[in-house]
């Protein structure tokens, strides 16, 4: 009885946080041996961005309920202004943790700013008005990028927009308008990857399960009776989509420090796209079904796609068509529940959420 | 349930279709011949996805070459393309993938975002990097910034260019235009989120300045701008261009001389090495591009007689007239292959060890290259290849050079 009425919520946390664990302990080991091929020593990182930018998006779109197609663009932001600190500070903090550190909270909170900015007047639309407001506000911070210019000299830090020319001699580009950030020092590891999707799984978990969850839970069912007794929409609304943001951030900056070029074309429109398909696909509100869809639906055709060369991405396509009609068919579902015995009733009642 | 057993047997039919497809397509591109003397060369390229056109094409002209050194018997080359969607982050997966395979010499990324990424990571593991196309100058680095004098990115030692670097075409092209007095009001049209086209820019635009040029007007597009080209026109044609520089690629050159066309502007156009293509381009009018005039290092209906079999061989195989990245990774084959024959290396000499033989040879006064793109090619320590850009203009549908 006891162990049953803890379960629920805080089981399938734990299955997730043990999952997750058990994944980063397994590479590890098969990576210090010599057993990982480069293909896949060279995915770890973008995998773990992509895992957090799937589990921010989960937050919104599964938690609070708001579909937004512009969460590459909070990555966007992340990416830039971790990286431009990284860059910066690259004489100053000479231990490459400490960097890696500042550069993904100096990511997290832009992202939290602009999350904060943009949430204020698009959090008041719903539905289909929320999602197109979100994916103009994914091609402004592109075409923002694009034009801005950011250089250190002697003198100190220099922005410039559209125009390039703020330096004196001497002095260093960072982000260098449509060329973007080059000549990044890759200082993302695997481990940083794996405390950040903890901490962000921790903090997802842990606010699901508060009283502000069960508000932005139940804004997420029904507005109009959450309003009813007294929940403030606006607050929590705002604090999920903001949450979410400041982990898009982090995922950026992640990404974008263990990469060696990033450019603002990178976060357009189709990246948003992606991270939703990962979001979709694992499940709304489920992180583990995320984590893993994130990881396989990006690893997939990097490696074992590739065999077909150039009819990758066709099969691609055709591989995530048939996982979205065979996950989503109740038949199959019975049938896997049934093949999974003792599992059967938990399955029901989680698919009936 | 029927339902789902009659879908799950339709994937299966496409997969295994597809399989098939991508099977024979491996057999048919690469030697599957384990001779202990075939070098293993990898590159990376757009396969697919709104590139594709160039990484296919640089892909189908090493494979000539490949096919051709190893009829020769002697050393033998073994060809492995992936593709990298032309994005910096893909490419390092396929970069990988080629690692894993067992690539001793990178022809390097065919255009010049992944580039810069691939060029940081094969110099990190120093394997060799000739690449074909890339001509951005952070995929060289040790390249002083016009704008502040100072070095961004260092010098990669292992990598090499067989382009003009994008520097190198503008202030070229700027040069002509004043030598040959093509024009006296000029108007200049590039995309300015693309690393080819705002690098040319960035140094046309000081050069012309110093030449006294008269540019009167500056319009920039975009990805998601490059169908609708009606300001730019607008613009140029209101402030009386007579002549009007494109730093891009064809395709949104096309749009341009169609575009203008239907406004009743007719100018006189001046491109850059990535305008070559456009007479091939699937339902372009080439009546549009009459007197188009372009720097580019490659012709494919020269008269020269290495140039007119390679056409014939490429036109044979792939049913198209091959365009400049073609005949550029061809030269690199050849390059690889001139500094190879007399060295002992086989398929057991690591890459590191062949790239150092290389780099060596490559920066060598002795060695010159003739090829398809240039002759007597030669490359210094900082990457760049030293060759002329030769002026044409487009007369009755075909290039003509213009001196």
């Amino acid at each position: 009885m006891g162990k049953r009425k803890i379960s629920k919520n805080t089981r399938q946390s734990f299955i997730t946080y043990g999952v997750v664990i058990a994944a980063y302990i397994l590479l590890t080991v098969l990576a210090s041996t010599g057993a990982l091929s480069s293909t896949f020593k060279g995915l770890l990182v973008p995998v773990c961005a992509y895992i957090i930018a799937a589990i921010s998006l989960n937050l919104t779109v599964g938690v609070l309920g708001e579909l937004s197609l512009g969460h590459a663009g909070f990555m966007s932001v992340g990416a830039f202004s971790g990286a431009t600190v990284a860059i910066a500070l690259k004489d100053s903090v000479p231990s490459e943790w400490v960097r890696l550190l500042i550069a993904v909270i100096v990511g997290a909170f832009f992202a939290a700013i602009f999350g904060f900015i943009v949430g204020i007047p698009v959090l008041r639309l719903r539905g289909d008005y929320l999602a197109i407001v979100t994916l103009a506000f994914g091609e402004i911070i592109k075409t923002i990028v694009t034009n801005l210019y950011i250089g250190k000299d002697a003198s100190g830090m220099h922005i410039g927009f559209l125009d390039g020319d703020i330096l004196e001699r001497g002095g260093k580009m960072i982000l260098n308008g449509p060329n973007g950030i080059s000549g990044i020092t890759k200082i993302s590891t695997f481990t940083s990857g794996f405390i950040i999707i903890m901490i962000c799984l921790i903090i997802i978990f842990n606010l699901v399960n508060s009283r502000s969850g069960r508000a932005i839970m139940a804004l997420r069912d029904n507005r109009i009776a959450a309003e009813s007794v007294g929940i403030n929409i606006t607050k929590y609304k705002l604090m999920a989509f903001v949450i979410s943001a400041s982990m898009a951030g982090a995922a950026g900056a992640l990404y974008a420090l263990g990469q060696n070029t990033v450019t603002a074309n990178k976060f357009d429109f189709n990246t948003s796209i992606l991270i939703l398909v990962f979001v979709v696909l694992g499940g709304l509100g489920n992180m583990l079904g995320s984590v893993i869809s994130a990881t396989v639906l990006y690893v997939l055709p990097e490696t074992w796609l590739r065999q077909f060369s150039d009819y990758r991405m066709l099969i691609y396509a055709v591989v995530l068509i048939a996982v979205m009609l065979v996950t989503n068919n109740s038949k199959i579902r019975a049938l896997v529940s049934r093949l999974i015995p003792g599992k059967n009733k938990d399955k029901e009642d989680e698919k009936n959420v | 349930m029927k339902k789902i057993i009659s879908l799950v047997l339709a994937v299966l039919l496409v997969v295994t279709c597809f399989t098939a497809c991508g099977n024979t397509d491996k057999d048919g591109s690469t030697d599957t011949n384990t001779n202990t003397k075939t070098i293993k060369i990898g590159g990376t390229g757009p396969l697919t996805g709104g590139a594709a056109i160039y990484g296919n094409a640089a892909k189908n002209g090493a494979q000539i070459a490949v096919d051709e050194i190893n009829a020769l018997g002697g050393i033998k080359f073994e060809l492995n393309y992936q593709d990298d969607v032309n994005d910096a982050e893909k490419t390092v997966t396929a970069y990988n993938t080629l690692k894993d395979w067992g690539m001793q010499i990178f022809l390097g990324s065919v255009t010049s975002k992944p580039a810069v990424a691939t060029s940081a990571e094969s110099n990190s593991d120093n394997i060799f990097f000739l690449t074909p196309s890339a001509s951005a100058t952070d995929v060289l680095g040790g390249v002083e910034n016009p704008l502040t004098g100072s070095v961004e990115i260092d010098r990669k030692n292992n990598v090499f260019q067989m382009c003009f670097v994008d520097p190198n075409q503008g202030a070229a092209s700027a040069q002509y235009i004043f030598d040959k007095k093509l024009g006296e009001k000029i108007a200049v049209i590039y995309k300015n989120d693309d690393v080819y086209s705002t690098g040319i820019y960035n140094s046309f635009a000081p050069k012309a300045k110093e030449l006294g040029l008269n540019v009167v007007s500056v319009t920039t597009f975009t990805d998601d701008t490059s169908t609708d080209f009606s300001v730019q026109i607008a613009d140029a044609k209101d402030k009386g261009a007579d002549l009007v520089f494109l730093p891009m690629y064809y395709e949104a050159a096309a749009m341009i001389f169609t575009q203008a066309n239907n406004a009743g502007y007719t100018p006189k156009y001046f491109g850059v090495d990535g305008m070559d293509g456009i007479l091939t381009l699937d339902g372009f009018d080439t009546k549009l591009a009459e007197g188009v005039m372009l720097l580019t290092p490659f012709n494919a209906d020269s008269e020269d007689e290495s140039i007119k079999k390679f056409v014939a061989t490429y036109k044979e195989k792939f049913g198209e007239t091959p365009n400049q990245f073609a005949a550029d990774a061809y030269d690199c084959i050849y390059a690889i292959y001139n500094m190879l024959k007399d060295e002992s290396v086989d398929s057991k000499t690591s890459a590191s060890d062949i790239c150092d033989i290389l780099v060596k040879k490559i920066t060598a006064d002795s060695f010159k290259l003739d090829g398809l793109t240039g002759e007597s090619m030669s490359w210094d320590a900082t990457g760049a290849v030293s060759k002329y850009p030769k002026g044409m203009i487009i007369k009755n549908g075909a290039y003509v050079g213009l001196d």
